[in-house]
């Protein structure tokens, strides 16, 4: 049960993590219909920011002036790059975020080195937001921060006690995530900026109109965009491992996530993105594979069988590559992407 | 009797709004009908319907007795029905001839095949050519179309509507954007090339429609509140009073 | 003055492909050295693999981010069909292995080629890429197609040997892959003038309009992925023999990215420009990589700048000045070229001499401070070179503007005299 629990939590903050990620690239896009290839190129240089700041000014000042810093550098390659190529289509502006996402990766390298860097959360989030406890006895129980070590083995040896803590950086990721989400909500429907920017969402040429300079507001829902990138990299990073291959990694996951929600559809991304998340945080716990499962239903399979490494294959090896079966699910038997409207 | 088209009490609601409200309308087999209404009236959105662009919300539509309404695009064209643009829609990167070419190929048979040469297929080149005579494009034969005048291209835009060789035809608002002799020229072109053809085209310019149609369709908030010859319509009480000042500032301003 | 036509290969065709052919023959002779037979072998492959990418960007106008897929699982199928006429459970002659990489491309092509291609323009892309990772991750997962860590090694020298032929010298490989370079270049121009590679172009000019004049859009992007999956298929065939060695990179992100960088470097509005891209392609990952750590930086920077000032890539500015010459206007200008090179030349070294110490900082410090840039001996850490690479650079970039400033008021004009000169022997 606890595992359940704890695996739920898990799924969704990762899920959280990447919505943090594809709802700056479904602003960008819905708005400039520019897919920014880049996108996880940002995330990378946040986390990679984050940890140079951390070293010099601590991890909490780091967490709000690496975001700016990362917005910041989302603005001036819109205005020095982006912007020229605006007129050439969208084919172009695909190819010059794909020529950042190159550089990028080469510049990150060249500065901090090729293997990973130690990019540790602070001290308040090392311990476990809270834990646990399942007594055979007693049932569950929830205990803020770690368990003592009493409460998690039994002096009675038949008495199985189990003990699972929730990491605080996943449960901080949940937060920032949530409250990240709770203000662009609030920015977009209870501002005046958030007007303008939603009917440039549709409607650019009009806007632009009624005398609002809509070159600026691309400018900043670039800079904003790549800046939420950012603040989900130093938070990223710190949770998980920070290094040059971090932006492939996940890079190619909100893409999925992107198109599996349907292009330009915000609700779409976070659906998409808590799917994945959760399905593939339990896929990986998961070892059960086809050979082991007939195994422990009692079939006998034949020797050829239980050596094909396709059904070797547990289900926490074939974890990396289910959002991409899902896109491939997605585009077969619905191709609006779940709560799609745009066409792309 | 079968028509060459027909609409049945067609529909079509955007979200909440009822753009289209129960059209009905029957074209005889090479009848030149025109198409107009105030703007928002839903012409357009007509067109997009009757060749595919969308699916009406209910109703039908019949091309020579048989239904089309939500096939695609390129079904109704095969089975007969060609369209062109308010907005010129034209293939850029390609050449006069070239554009005037694809647009025969499926009519010819060619299908997607990639085992014969262009340059070999006579029967494609010569209607290419041929068509391209007719729309007097053929000084322009190998200039890109994106390099062409803006009457030019309407041309062009009419050459790939017709040369598939379909039946029926219909021009979006053909001479949008033209001068008086440029429409007047245009005008020709378009009775010598639909000759033997159903044709419905959308006008705001009343002189073309005299000028052109055997039968005029008045269409007023989404239904057609008349379909009869251009005098009747004239005279038809309900046009005045939805055309009231309109009409008579169009007859003397000339279209614009 | 004769009259000149700005697409060559109208021009005396027979002239052309005969040079062509005559190219492909004697470059060994020529070039004579290992690595040359090598490299000659490998640029033969890329321009396979370019040219049946551009059928995709070029004319079709869709974007793919994994075409490594189709040249890499063809690849694969080749090496292990190499290995069955090895262990003799096959009779193919090893000349036609390519064309089993071929036929392999075509079957993964019709299968993940319909899901692709439902969808297009940006939608697609994300769809290649997502199909992309899909393949490379099951790489990594099933080891007796794909070879695990080690991949799969073959030896070409299998089956009996036809002409005294063994394929065992780089040499007679070589001229495998220049038959095959020869027969697919020529066959994948022929497509470009048949029926289904012009609806193709249409399609990428405008997809919808296509759809009216009885063309159904997705399936002429189908057919076409389908083309384009069987030369890329015989590529992967080439480079299985070439190498004798297939590893799960070869469907990675990176290949795929390199086709797409190089195809659009060489140029993917001309039909030729792929072969550019492919021989720069090679040229790069061989000889520039030797030459510099820095070369994955300088590519990417070559490839944004191509994006942002000549989209068209280096064959449409080579086309560009063709016609510019044949107007006779190049004599006007080529003093302002020769000042852009050269302030452009200076401006690079003097970037390249700071993005080089920057490298020799990170990677090889232990080897001490100093390192040699085109003869000259620098200090990574000492601040003259550092000030006098930046001068220079500066320098060179400041002059650099201040021509190409001049250059483009010159081309201009130029434009407008070509122009008029057009319609006068229009109407003349």
């Amino acid at each position: 049960m606890e595992f359940f629990i704890i695996s739920m939590l898990n799924g969704l903050s990762y899920g959280l993590l990447l919505f943090m990620l594809s709802s700056g690239l479904t602003l960008i896009f819905s708005m400039m219909g520019v897919l920014n290839f880049a996108h996880a190129s940002f995330y990378m240089i946040g986390a990679y920011f984050g940890y140079t700041l951390t070293s010099l000014i601590g991890f909490w000042p780091a967490l709000f002036i690496a975001p700016f810093l990362v917005g910041g550098c989302g603005v001036i390659f819109e205005r020095l790059t982006l912007r020229k190529v605006h007129k050439f289509g969208h084919v172009p502006e695909l190819l010059v975020t794909f020529g950042l996402s190159y550089i990028v990766y080469e510049l990150v390298q060249l500065i901090w080195g090729r293997t990973a860097v130690e990019f540790t959360p602070p001290e308040l989030l090392k311990g476990s937001a809270f834990t646990l406890i399942n007594n055979a006895t007693t049932g569950l129980q929830l205990i803020w921060g770690a368990a003592p070590a009493e409460m998690c083995s039994a002096a009675d040896a038949t008495v199985r006690i189990v003990c699972s803590p929730f990491p605080a950086t996943r449960a901080f990721m949940m937060f920032v995530a949530l409250l990240m989400l709770l203000s662009l909500w609030l920015l977009l429907t209870k501002t005046r900026i958030g007007l303008v920017i939603q009917a440039a969402l549709t409607h650019p040429e009009t806007v632009e109109a009624l005398g609002h300079n809509v070159p600026r507001v691309f400018m900043l829902v670039f800079g904003a965009g790549t800046g939420l990138a950012g603040l989900a990299g130093v938070i990223g990073g710190s949770t998980f491992v920070t290094e040059p291959a971090m932006a492939a990694t996940v890079g190619s996951v909100i893409f999925v996530v992107v198109v599996v929600g349907g292009m330009g559809s915000l609700s779409g991304a976070f659906l998409a993105s808590v799917l994945i998340g959760v399905i593939q945080t339990f896929a990986i716990a998961f070892d059960y594979s086809f050979v082991s499962v007939s195994k422990d239903l009692g079939f006998q399979l034949s020797s050829e069988l239980q050596n094909n490494s396709f059904l070797k294959l547990t289900v926490s090896q074939v974890a990396p590559i289910l959002p991409y079966l899902f896109l491939v699910l997605i585009l077969i038997f619905r191709p609006k992407g779940l709560l799609g409207t745009r066409e792309g | 009797m079968s028509y060459a088209l027909e609409l049945k009490d067609l529909r079509k609601n955007f979200g909440k709004t009822e753009i289209i409200r129960g059209v009905n309308l029957a074209v005889q087999s090479g009848e030149r009908i025109a198409i107009i209404g105030p703007n928002g009236a839903g012409k357009s959105t007509l067109f997009n319907l009757i060749s595919g662009r969308f699916g009406p919300s209910s109703g039908e539509i019949l091309l020579n007795g048989q239904r089309i309404e939500n096939k695609a695009p390129y079904e109704i064209n095969r089975m007969g029905l060609s369209r062109s643009f308010q907005i010129t829609n034209i293939f850029p990167k390609l050449s006069v001839f070239e554009n005037l070419r694809c647009a025969v190929l499926w009519s010819l048979g060619y299908k997607y095949t990639f085992l014969k040469f262009l340059s070999g297929l006579k029967d494609a080149n010569d209607l290419a050519e041929k068509y391209m005579a007719m729309i007097r494009l053929d000084k322009k034969r190998d200039l890109l179309a994106m390099n062409l005048t803006y009457a030019e291209q309407r041309a062009l835009e009419i050459g790939i509507t017709i040369a598939g060789g379909s039946n029926v035809i219909l021009l979006d608002e053909p001479t949008a954007g033209m001068s008086r002799s440029e429409t007047s020229r245009f005008i020709n072109l378009i009775k010598e090339v639909t000759v033997g053809k159903t044709l419905l085209t959308v006008e705001h310019d009343m002189g073309v429609v005299f000028g052109l149609a055997d039968k005029i369709a008045v269409v007023v908030y989404g239904e057609v509140i008349a379909f009869d010859t251009p005098e009747a319509v004239r005279s038809n009480a309900k046009v005045q009073e939805a055309y009231l000042g309109t009409h008579s500032a169009e007859e003397h301003a000339g279209g614009h | 003055m004769k009259s000149y036509q700005f697409k060559p290969y109208n021009v005396g065709r027979w002239l052309i492909w005969s040079l062509f052919a005559i190219v492909l023959i004697c470059a060994p002779l020529i070039f004579t050295s290992n690595l040359s037979g090598t490299m000659l072998a490998q640029m033969g492959i890329a321009i396979i693999a370019c040219l049946s990418y551009n059928i995709l960007l070029g004319q079709g106008g869709m974007l793919s981010f994994g075409h490594a897929v189709y040249t890499g699982l063809g690849s694969f199928v080749a090496i292990h069909a190499l290995n069955s006429i090895t262990a003799g459970t096959s009779q193919i002659p090893v000349s036609l292995l390519p064309l089993v990489g071929g036929f392999a491309g075509i079957g993964f092509a019709v299968l993940l080629g319909y899901v692709t291609t439902k969808k297009s323009g940006t939608p697609f892309a994300m769809i290649t890429l997502g199909v992309a990772e899909l393949v490379f991750a099951m790489s990594l997962m099933f080891s007796e197609f794909f070879g695990g860590e080690a991949g799969i090694s073959g030896n070409r020298v299998a089956g009996p040997t036809v002409w005294g032929i063994s394929y065992g010298p780089q040499i007679q490989i070589y001229y495998l892959i220049a038959i095959y370079t020869f027969i697919c270049v020529a066959l994948m121009y022929a497509f470009t003038q048949t029926p289904l590679g012009r609806i193709l172009n249409a399609v990428r000019d405008n997809p919808e309009r296509v759809e009216f004049i009885g063309y159904n859009t997705q399936r002429v992007r189908y057919f076409a992925f389908i083309i384009a999956g069987f030369f890329a298929g015989i590529s992967g065939g080439l480079g299985a023999l070439n190498f004798e060695i297939v590893t799960s990179e070869v469907v990675g992100a990176g290949r795929s990215g390199g086709y797409l960088l190089f195809t659009f470097v060489g140029g993917a509005t001309f039909f030729f420009g792929p072969i550019i891209g492919g021989i720069l392609m090679v040229l790069a990952f061989v000889l520039l990589s030797e030459l510099t750590k820095a070369w994955l930086l300088y590519l990417g920077l070559l490839f944004l700048f191509m994006v942002m000032y000549a989209p068209g890539g280096i064959a449409s500015l080579i086309m560009m000045n063709l016609r510019a010459a044949a107007f006779g206007k190049l004599k006007q200008i080529w003093v302002s070229y020769l000042g852009l090179f050269v302030t452009a030349f200076v401006a690079l070294i003097g970037a390249g001499a700071m993005i080089e110490m920057v490298y020799h900082l990170q990677l090889n410090s232990a080897l001490g401070d100093n390192l040699k840039f085109m003869g000259i001996s620098l200090n990574a850490k000492g601040v003259d070179s550092w000030f006098g690479s930046a001068f220079v650079m500066l320098t060179g970039l400041g002059l650099f503007e201040a021509i190409r400033r001049h250059f483009l008021i010159e081309w201009g004009d130029i434009q407008i005299e070509i122009e008029k000169e057009i319609k006068r022997r229009e109407t003349a």
